[in-house]
C-alpha cells in the first residue's frame, strides 16, 4: 500500500486515491494541477432530524461559500409499507392504512382510495347525495387545516413564530370540527367505499355555522400579519422559482402549478363528488416563487370557506324521507349503524334487533361484510383528487377478491421534492428553507 | 455529573434530590423527534390551546446536545432507526424518552418489514404513550407522569441502589408467555406507565 | 388495430355438420383455459372442510381487449397516436399490443421496445399533448408466466383534459424496461421506487438506486413472494400471528 496519493485522470475528472496519512500530498497535488474544483466546497448534511425539513427529509447540500451548488434529497426515512399492508386487509380496512399516508390530509387519501374502489365496483353514480356533500365538506375542512399546517411551520422556520401560533390556533378549530363529526382529530378513517361511515351528529350544523362566522376574521388577522411583512417578502419573493415548463417536466400540480399562473384544478376540470355543483374560484398567482405559492394557499383557504358554507346550507336543508350516507346496496354498504348507548358507542339497538330478529339475510350480509369484506370485480382504476398539495391519486388493482391486489398512492409531494434541486440550486443556503416550506411536503405521503 | 452526585446519603442528599428534581422537571427541553402523524399532535400540544410553555417546554431544541427529553413521535422505519440511536447518543445525561403513539411504542398497526416494532428495541423508554395519534391532552398527561418520575429521581448513592433494585425486580418478573419462561421480555427503561387512551385499535 | 379477444362470430359451421360453438361455449372454454388464481372459499387449506367450498377454484379473467369504437375521447387519442406512429414508419399494432377501455379509463398495453417512442409522441404531438406523466408504479402478477412484472404509467393532458394509462409487461427473468427519464423527467424517482419495490430495471436511468428502503436492503419488498415481515403480537398468555399468517376469510 503506497503512502503517497496516486492520481488518475478519468472521464469524470481527476481522481485521487488516498490510503491514509497523505492528505497534505493530495492538497499539494491539487494546487499544482490548478485543480480548483475541490476548493472551498463544503458538503453539509441537513439530516433527517431537522426542525425545518417538514418531516424526516435528508438533504445533502454542496455549498460554495453560502451558495448551494447541489441539493440531493434523500427520502425513505418514513417508509411504512402501507401499500404492502393493504394487500393483507379487506377493502374497507384499507382505508385505515391509506389515511395515514399523508397525515396532514387524511381525508384526501381516503377519498382518492374510495373513489378508485368505487369506480372498480361500478357504483360511482349510486353514492348517496348526502354522502357526497359530507365528503366535500370534510375535504374542504381538511384543505384548510392542511394549509394552516403548512403555513404555520413556514412562519416558524422563517422566524415568525406568531404565525405558527396563529396557524395552530386556527387549526384547532378545524380539528374540533373533525372530532365532532368524525370522532377523531386526525387519521379519521371516516370515508368508506360506498359513502361515509356516519351521518353528522346533532349540533354539528350549528358548530359549523359558528366556525364559518369566526374563521374569515381569523384568517384575515393572519394575512394582515404576514402578507405584507417586509422581512417575509425579502425571504420569499423570487425564491425557489419554478416556472410552467419546470412544473410540467416534474409533474408538479397543485398550488405550485397554480402559482405559475395556470388555473389547473381537478375540482374544476375533472370534478368528482359533485364539485361541479359548487361555486368557487381557482386562485392563481403569476410569480412562480415561494411568495406566490403562499398567496395561492391563503386564497384557497378563503375559497374553501365558501364551499363549506354551500355544503352546510345543503346539509341543513330539509331532508327527504330516505337520506342515507352509505350506499344502500346490501352487498357493499357497511352494515353497522352506530349509536351512543349507556355503555358507550356501539351498534345501534335497532340494527341489532333487525339482524338478530327480523332478517336472516341482513345477518348474513353483516357477517360476510365484516369478516370477508365485499368483493370488487377485477380490473384497475385510478381516480385522482385535488388535494392541498396537488394531484393525489390511488391506483388500485383488483383480482376479483376481497383484498386489494395492489394499491399505489401517487402522492404529489413525491414529485414536488424531486423538483427541489431545480428550485434551490444556485440560491443561498438560507433559501432552502422557504423553498421546502413553499413545496409543503409531507414525508408520510412521500415515503408511504 | 455535578457535586450532587457525590454527596453521602442522608438528609442532605434527600433535600438536594428534591431540589434537583424540581429544577430538572421545570425546564425539560424536548428534542422533538417528530416523525409522522404524532408530530402534528405534538405541534398542537405546543400551540396555544394545550400549552407546553406552562411547563417550560416550549423551547424545543433541535440540537440533541441541549435536549433533555426525546419524544419519539411517530413510526420509526428501518432506515430511520440508526439516526434515532445516534440522536439519543448525542443527548447528554440526564435524558428521558417518551415513545408517543402506538407506532413508537410497539409498531402500532404497521406490523411489517418496514417499521421497527417499538423504539424500545433501540432506546430505553421511560413512558409509553398509546394512541393513534394520542390527543395533546394525553401527551400532557404522559409528560406530567414523567415529571413525577424526574422529581423523584434519586442521586448519587441512592441512585445506584435504586438501579440495582429495579434490575432485580425486572429479572424476577414473570414472562408474558409460558413458552418464554427463559427469556425476559426486554425493555430498557425503568417502569413503564401508560396513559388511558381512546385511540383506535389495531 | 389488434384483433379482438371477444368470442368469434358464431356463424361458422363446423365440419361434418356439427353445430358451431356458441359464444357462451367459447367464452366458457376460454375461461377454463385460464390459470387458477385462488382456491377455496375460506382461505384455509389444512382443516378438514366437508362443505365442498374448499374445492372452489377461481380462475383469472381472460385478458381484455376492447373493440372499436372506444367511446368518449379515447378514439381520438388512439387515432392520433396511430397517425403519429405511422408517420415515423412504425405501426400502431407494433407498439400497442392491446387496448383496454373499461370503467371510463383507457389503457394501452405497450411493448417495451416501443415505449420511449410512444411516450415521445404522446408528449410532443399537439393532438395528443400528454405533457404530464404522473408517475410509474409496478404491479407483480406472479401467476402471469412470462409477464409477471407490469409497469403502469399514468398520463395527463392538461391541454385536452384527458387521461391515459400505459402498461408495459416484462418477465421476471428479464425485468428490463427502457427508462422514460429523458422524455418525462418526473419519472426519475418513480422509476427508482419501482426498482426498489419490484426489481424492474429501467435501462438508461441516470442513477437507479434504492430510494425508500435502506441502501443495503436485500430483496424487493412489494413483490408477492416477499413476506410482509411482521412479528407475532404478544399478549399476556397468548400470541397472535402477524397479518399475513392469520386465518383469513377470502
Amino acid at each position: 500500500m503506497s503512502t503517497s496519493a496516486d492520481q488518475a485522470d478519468t472521464a469524470e475528472g481527476r481522481v485521487y486515491n488516498l490510503s491514509g496519512q497523505d492528505w497534505e500530498e493530495v492538497v499539494a497535488a491539487a494546487d499544482e494541477a490548478g485543480d480548483r474544483s475541490g476548493d472551498e466546497r463544503i458538503v453539509v448534511n441537513m439530516g433527517p432530524q431537522h426542525p425545518s425539513t417538514h418531516g424526516v427529509l435528508r438533504l445533502i447540500l454542496t455549498l460554495d461559500g453560502e451558495t448551494v451548488t447541489e441539493v440531493r434529497p434523500v427520502i425513505g426515512y418514513l417508509h411504512t409499507g402501507i401499500e404492502k399492508n393493504l394487500e393483507f386487509r379487506t377493502w374497507t380496512q384499507g382505508v385505515t392504512f391509506v389515511t395515514r399516508a399523508d397525515y396532514l390530509m387524511p381525508i384526501f387519501n381516503e377519498t382518492s382510495y374510495c373513489l378508485s374502489v368505487e369506480r372498480l365496483l361500478g357504483i360511482e353514480d349510486r353514492i348517496p347525495e348526502r354522502a357526497n356533500v359530507i365528503r366535500v365538506l370534510l375535504m374542504e375542512l381538511n384543505r384548510i387545516s392542511s394549509h394552516l399546517g403548512g403555513i404555520g411551520p413556514l412562519g416558524l422556520e422563517l422566524g415568525a413564530s406568531t404565525v405558527f401560533i396563529y396557524g395552530m390556533r386556527e387549526r384547532e378549530k378545524v380539528l374540533d370540527l373533525f372530532e365532532l363529526i368524525c370522532g377523531l382529530r386526525m387519521n379519521m378513517a371516516f370515508i368508506r367505499p360506498g359513502g361515509v361511515s356516519q351521518d353528522l351528529p346533532s349540533g354539528a350544523i350549528e358548530k359549523l355555522r359558528e366556525f364559518l362566522a369566526v374563521m374569515p376574521g381569523k384568517i384575515g388577522d393572519l394575512r394582515g400579519l404576514f402578507d405584507a411583512a417586509p422581512a417575509f417578502h425579502a425571504r420569499t419573493k423570487g425564491i425557489s422559482y419554478l416556472d410552467l415548463t419546470g412544473c410540467m417536466a416534474f409533474g408538479v400540480t397543485g398550488p405550485m402549478l397554480r402559482s405559475t399562473g395556470l388555473p389547473w384544478d381537478l375540482r374544476k376540470s375533472q370534478p368528482y363528488c359533485g364539485y361541479e355543483t359548487y361555486e368557487f374560484d381557482v386562485p392563481t398567482a403569476k410569480t412562480c416563487d415561494a411568495y406566490g405559492r403562499y398567496i395561492v394557499r391563503m386564497d384557497e383557504i378563503g375559497e374553501s370557506l365558501r364551499i363549506i358554507e354551500q355544503c352546510v346550507d345543503r346539509l341543513a336543508a330539509k331532508r327527504p324521507a330516505s337520506d342515507p350516507v352509505m350506499i344502500e346496496d346490501a352487498k357493499i354498504g357497511w352494515p353497522a349503524r352506530l349509536a351512543l348507548g349507556p355503555d358507550g358507542l356501539g351498534p345501534a339497538p335497532d340494527h341489532i334487533a333487525h339482524i338478530m330478529g327480523q332478517s336472516m339475510e341482513a345477518l348474513i350480509h353483516h357477517f360476510k361484510l365484516v369478516t370477508e369484506g365485499f368483493r370488487v370485480p377485477a380490473g384497475q382504476a385510478y381516480v385522482p383528487v385535488e388535494s392541498p398539495r396537488g394531484e393525489l391519486g390511488c391506483h388500485v388493482v383488483s383480482d376479483g377478491g376481497t383484498r386489494p391486489f395492489r394499491a399505489h398512492l401517487r402522492d404529489p409531494s413525491f414529485n414536488h421534492l424531486q423538483a427541489l434541486p431545480a428550485m434551490a440550486e444556485g440560491g443561498l443556503i438560507a433559501d432552502i428553507i422557504p423553498a421546502i416550506a413553499s413545496i409543503d411536503p409531507v414525508l408520510g405521503g412521500v415515503d408511504r | 455529573m455535578g457535586l450532587e452526585e457525590h454527596l453521602p446519603s442522608g438528609f442532605l442528599l434527600t433535600t438536594v434530590e428534591q431540589v434537583a428534581g424540581y429544577a430538572r422537571k421545570s425546564s425539560v427541553w424536548p428534542a422533538t423527534f417528530g416523525l409522522a402523524c404524532c408530530a402534528f399532535e405534538l405541534f398542537s400540544a405546543g400551540g396555544p390551546r394545550h400549552d407546553l410553555a406552562r411547563f417550560g417546554m416550549e423551547r424545543a431544541s433541535a440540537t440533541p446536545r441541549q435536549a433533555d427529553l426525546m419524544i419519539v413521535a411517530g413510526r420509526v422505519s428501518q432506515k430511520m432507526a440508526p439516526v434515532l440511536r445516534q440522536i439519543y447518543d448525542q443527548m447528554s445525561e440526564p435524558k428521558w424518552v417518551i415513545s408517543m403513539g402506538v407506532c413508537a411504542s410497539s409498531g402500532g398497526m404497521f406490523n411489517n418489514y418496514a417499521i421497527v416494532q417499538g423504539v424500545d428495541h433501540i432506546v430505553p423508554v421511560d413512558v409509553y404513550l398509546p394512541g393513534c395519534p394520542p390527543r395533546p391532552e394525553m401527551l400532557l398527561d404522559s409528560i406530567l407522569k414523567l415529571h413525577d418520575k424526574i422529581q423523584n429521581m434519586k442521586l448519587g448513592v441512592n441512585r445506584d441502589k435504586e438501579i440495582t433494585e429495579l434490575e432485580e425486580a425486572r429479572l424476577r418478573r414473570l414472562p408474558l408467555l409460558p413458552s418464554l419462561s427463559g427469556a425476559v421480555p426486554g425493555s430498557g427503561g425503568t417502569s413503564s406507565t401508560g396513559t388511558s387512551s381512546t385511540g383506535t385499535g389495531q | 388495430m389488434t384483433e379482438t379477444n371477444q368470442p368469434g362470430a358464431a356463424g361458422e359451421a363446423g365440419e361434418n355438420g356439427t353445430p358451431a360453438p356458441s359464444p357462451a361455449e367459447i367464452a366458457g372454454r376460454e375461461r377454463l383455459s385460464e390459470q387458477v388464481v385462488r382456491t377455496g372459499m375460506f382461505g384455509v387449506s389444512d382443516t378438514p372442510d366437508t362443505s365442498g367450498y374448499g374445492g372452489l377454484k377461481v380462475r383469472r379473467p381472460p385478458p381484455l381487449s376492447s373493440p372499436r369504437p372506444y367511446g368518449s375521447y379515447f378514439d381520438e387519442v388512439a387515432d392520433a397516436l396511430a397517425r403519429s406512429l405511422e408517420q415515423a414508419g412504425s405501426g400502431f399494432g407494433d407498439a400497442v399490443e392491446r387496448v383496454v377501455v373499461e370503467r371510463g379509463e383507457m389503457t394501452f398495453h405497450v411493448r417495451r421496445e416501443r415505449l420511449i417512442e410512444v411516450a415521445r409522441r404522446l408528449r410532443d404531438d399537439p393532438a395528443l399533448a400528454f405533457e404530464v406523466c404522473t408517475g410509474v408504479s409496478g404491479v407483480h402478477y406472479p401467476q402471469d408466466a412470462g409477464r409477471e412484472l407490469h409497469g403502469v404509467y399514468h398520463m395527463l393532458s392538461i391541454t385536452h383534459n384527458r387521461r391515459l394509462r400505459l402498461e408495459v409487461s416484462v418477465p421476471d427473468a428479464d425485468p428490463h424496461i427502457p427508462s422514460l427519464v429523458d422524455v418525462y423527467p418526473a419519472n426519475d424517482w418513480h422509476e427508482r421506487e419501482t426498482w426498489d419495490f419490484f426489481g424492474i430495471i429501467f435501462d438508461g436511468h441516470p442513477a437507479l438506486t434504492r430510494i425508500e428502503m435502506p441502501d443495503d436492503w436485500k430483496g424487493h419488498p412489494q413483490r408477492k413472494d416477499y413476506p410482509l415481515g411482521g412479528i407475532p403480537v404478544e399478549y399476556r398468555g397468548a400470541t397472535i400471528p402477524p397479518p399475513d399468517e392469520r386465518r383469513a376469510y377470502q
